[in-house]
């Protein structure tokens, strides 16, 4: 079951009429890492800058790692396999968005039977529990295993034949206080393996994600902790000596009310009669409850935009670029991760 | 990800509404001594427990809190920034009626460490330590941080030293709610695993077990992981030997202690439909494992909008607003702005109250309380205490 829906751009080609160029410093980024705390929404985010880059007439791989099939209901497609399926398909030429979940187990089992030759042996490791143990206990090999086919999918145009290449892997990653842990895999082993084959995978999984091929995006929305916690994702990365890619603000609330509107909101100063005019001029019933409620909506609003401000100039103290997308008050559908694609697109992150 | 087990609740749909859950009659409750948090990650969890242990203290219960990873100025206003392992009085607390609070922050190799001291011989617990596969099993192994949050617990819950009638525990920030259940069994059945006494075969005499299977498989970890590692892993391995029957207990101990009548499990979620998701097969799940479940805590919800007025009416009228100033005979007020706010608003509860109500129905007899989001963020004890005052109105 493949949908065949028009790529980003032209779903909402008509409130962004021209596309901008994607920015030049992504052009080298084969494989961008979307990481974010909790709550701010970075599988959605993952998703959509996979199909802005597809629109871009690439063909696009979107991999989870986390078990929990989040892409299948995003792009509400049945559960994905260990297997590369097509979730969208571009008109004429357009690029194509495959999806893949990425499980330890299976990766482990084809890893093995790809350089080892392993058929057989595989089902033996699984009967001594051997598979059970690499994949949840044994630290650090888990995390080797997921890069490892990440690192397959992004490099495989290099000795693939036959099989599919990808212009784009996007990869929605651990969350942002486990992320630089998750990527920087041969640290994390070093005190475990410091030779052997694992630790070699590791090493080469660990020169892709260091290249000027990767890039680690941070999702974050204007609160506290999840800004906090991406200041100091970008710290760990930063030393892990991880490329920090751009950081992208979720939900973010449009700005209804200018400046002056604002403080008047909050020190309770919006003209009250005024407004009940402009209401009344248009035939909306007027009532002290509505008035009551605009006027405290308004308040709430305008505080929280004040906390917003407040960490947006956090963010833009981290001096790593800045995208940002709305809060769509209806929740995530097919529909709104094509809106949010088409947002990233205008804004040049793909 | 569907259910892991399968659904277990009601068949249809009823028409009794939820009952509220009452928050201050659970704290009050002197039956219950440990109060169990979990959720998904970024729902709010640590604010929830260290405003219900808070409002306990104030309640004139003696609690600890256990919390694993909470925001640097929450911790700092807490007085538990620093890691050392050990509950602390949270200062500023006015405990009434005899009441306290001591709050800790989770640090789960110094735990882990711990545990192989208390259970092994110095000479014995100094060379597990320094193994490399332990130094990284202990701080890097993705289900430690819940085995040794469950340990713990066991632990404050096992100590009268502290004299704490009651313990709230947080969870730690896994994807899923179900990872805080099933980490501990996960590795206990690891420690106690074929694969363990495989490792420990060649040290006690091979001949036996030696298979044609097991010529393979050892064949294979040696391709894969290299000899080093299988060499650490073996010696950790014959080390911690006599340990695991002793790790297998505590860890079945506390999850009968989980079971138990004097524990009440939170599940904390957002209006969100992962996190409600996440929430459904959690409290699924403590139904099949006969785990008391206290109620359901939903944070971070929108407020209702004053006045009667539909999304689809206020923005049609600031539509028409705004037309009227494009055309100059308008008035150039916030009047469309509140409007669409109003409207945005509207949309946002309507769209949280459907996804309850979905819960709701397949989840009856939960006890839910929803919590407004805050306009502004929580990192002191008075942020706390409101908290506290919004769970406990009962909605």
């Amino acid at each position: 079951m493949t949908p065949v829906t028009p790529p980003a751009g032209s779903a909402s080609g008509l409130r962004f009429p021209t596309m901008t160029s994607p920015d030049e410093r992504w052009a080298d980024v084969r494989l961008h890492v979307v990481t974010g705390k909790g709550g701010t929404g970075k599988s959605t985010v993952a998703a959509a800058l996979a199909l802005a880059l597809a629109s871009r007439g690439k063909t696009v791989l979107l991999c989870e790692v986390e078990g929990r099939q989040g892409i299948a209901q995003l792009f509400d497609v049945a559960p994905l396999p260990y297997e590369e399926r097509r979730v969208v398909q571009g008109p004429n030429d357009g690029g194509d968005l495959y999806a893949l979940a990425i499980d330890p187990e299976s990766a482990l089992l084809e890893y093995l039977a790809m350089y080892y030759r392993l058929g057989r042996a595989g089902k033996a490791l699984d009967r001594f529990g051997v598979i059970d143990f690499a994949t949840t206990i044994a630290p650090g090999v888990r995390d080797v295993l997921l890069t490892g086919k990440v690192y397959e999918a992004v490099n495989r145009n290099r000795r693939g034949r036959s099989s599919r290449q990808y212009d784009a892997v996007v990869l929605d990653a651990p969350p942002t206080g486990r992320i630089a842990q998750f990527l920087n895999v041969n640290s994390e082993l070093a005190g475990l393996a410091k030779v052997g084959p694992i630790r070699s995978q590791a090493d080469t999984v660990m020169t892709l994600l260091r290249s000027k091929r990767t890039a680690v995006h941070l999702v974050t929305v204007l609160e506290d902790m999840p800004v906090q916690e991406t200041a100091d994702g970008i710290d760990e990365l930063r030393v892990a000596r991880l490329p920090v890619g751009a950081v992208v603000v979720n939900m973010t609330r449009r700005p209804e009310l200018d400046d002056e509107e604002r403080d008047a909101a909050v020190s309770g100063e919006l003209d009250r009669d005024a407004v009940a005019a402009d209401l009344e001029s248009v035939g909306v019933r007027v009532t002290e409850a509505l008035l009551d409620g605009l006027l405290a909506e308004a308040r709430e609003h305008a505080e929280r935009r004040e906390l917003e401000d407040e960490q947006r100039k956090r963010i833009s103290g981290l001096d790593v670029p800045t995208y940002e997308l709305p809060r769509l008050a209806d929740g995530i559908d097919l529909g709104a991760l094509y809106e949010l694609a088409a947002d990233l697109c205008r804004q040049g992150l793909a | 990800m569907s259910a892991p087990h399968g659904r277990v609740g009601p068949l249809v749909a009823r028409d009794d509404g939820t009952p509220a859950l009452d928050v201050d009659a659970l704290l009050r409750d002197r039956r219950i001594d440990i109060i169990v948090c979990c959720g998904s990650g970024g729902v709010g969890k640590t604010t929830t427990s260290a405003a219900l242990a808070l409002r306990a203290a104030e309640q004139g219960r003696k609690v600890v809190v256990l919390t694993i990873d909470p925001a640097r100025r929450l911790a700092q206003s807490m007085g538990i920034e620093r890691l050392d392992n050990v509950p602390r009085p949270v200062p500023g607390v006015t405990g009434g009626n005899g009441g306290s609070l001591d709050a800790m922050m989770l640090d789960m190799k110094r735990t882990f460490d711990e545990v192989v001291e208390s259970q092994a011989s110095p000479e014995k617990a100094a060379q597990i330590l320094a193994n490399p596969f332990y130094v990284a099993l202990s701080s890097s192994f993705a289900g430690t941080q819940e085995y040794m949050a469950m340990e713990k617990l066991g632990q404050l819950h096992a100590d009268r030293s502290g004299g704490w009638d009651l313990i709230v525990v947080d969870t730690p920030p896994s994807r899923s709610a179900l990872d805080f259940l099933d980490a501990p069994e996960r590795l206990s059945s690891f420690l106690d695993g074929r694969f363990i006494r495989l490792l420990l075969a060649p040290a006690r005499g091979p001949a036996r077990l030696m298979s044609a299977g097991l010529g393979v498989m050892t064949n294979a970890l040696t391709k894969v992981l290299g000899t080093q590692v299988l060499r650490d892993m073996q010696t950790f391995v014959a080390a911690f030997d006599t340990l695991f029957g002793g790790f297998r207990q505590r860890a079945q101990k506390t999850y009968r202690l989980l079971q138990a009548d004097g524990t009440a499990f939170l599940v904390v979620a957002s209006p969100e439909p992962d996190a409600l998701r996440e929430a459904a097969y959690f409290v699924e799940r403590l139904n099949e494992e006969r785990m008391p479940l206290a109620g359901l805590v939903v944070n971070r919800a929108g407020h209702a909008p004053g006045g009667r007025l539909s999304a689809e009416r206020a923005l049609a009228a600031a539509e028409r607003l705004d037309e009227e100033r494009a055309q100059g005979d308008g008035s150039d007020g916030p009047t469309a702005g509140l409007l669409r706010l109003h409207a945005d608003r509207s949309r946002i509860v309507a769209r949280e109250t459907r996804l309850r109500a979905r819960f709701a129905t397949t989840h009856p007899d939960v006890p839910t309380a929803v919590v407004p989001a805050l306009s502004t963020d929580v990192h002191d004890l008075d942020g706390l205490r409101t908290v506290g005052d919004l769970l406990s109105q009962r909605s």
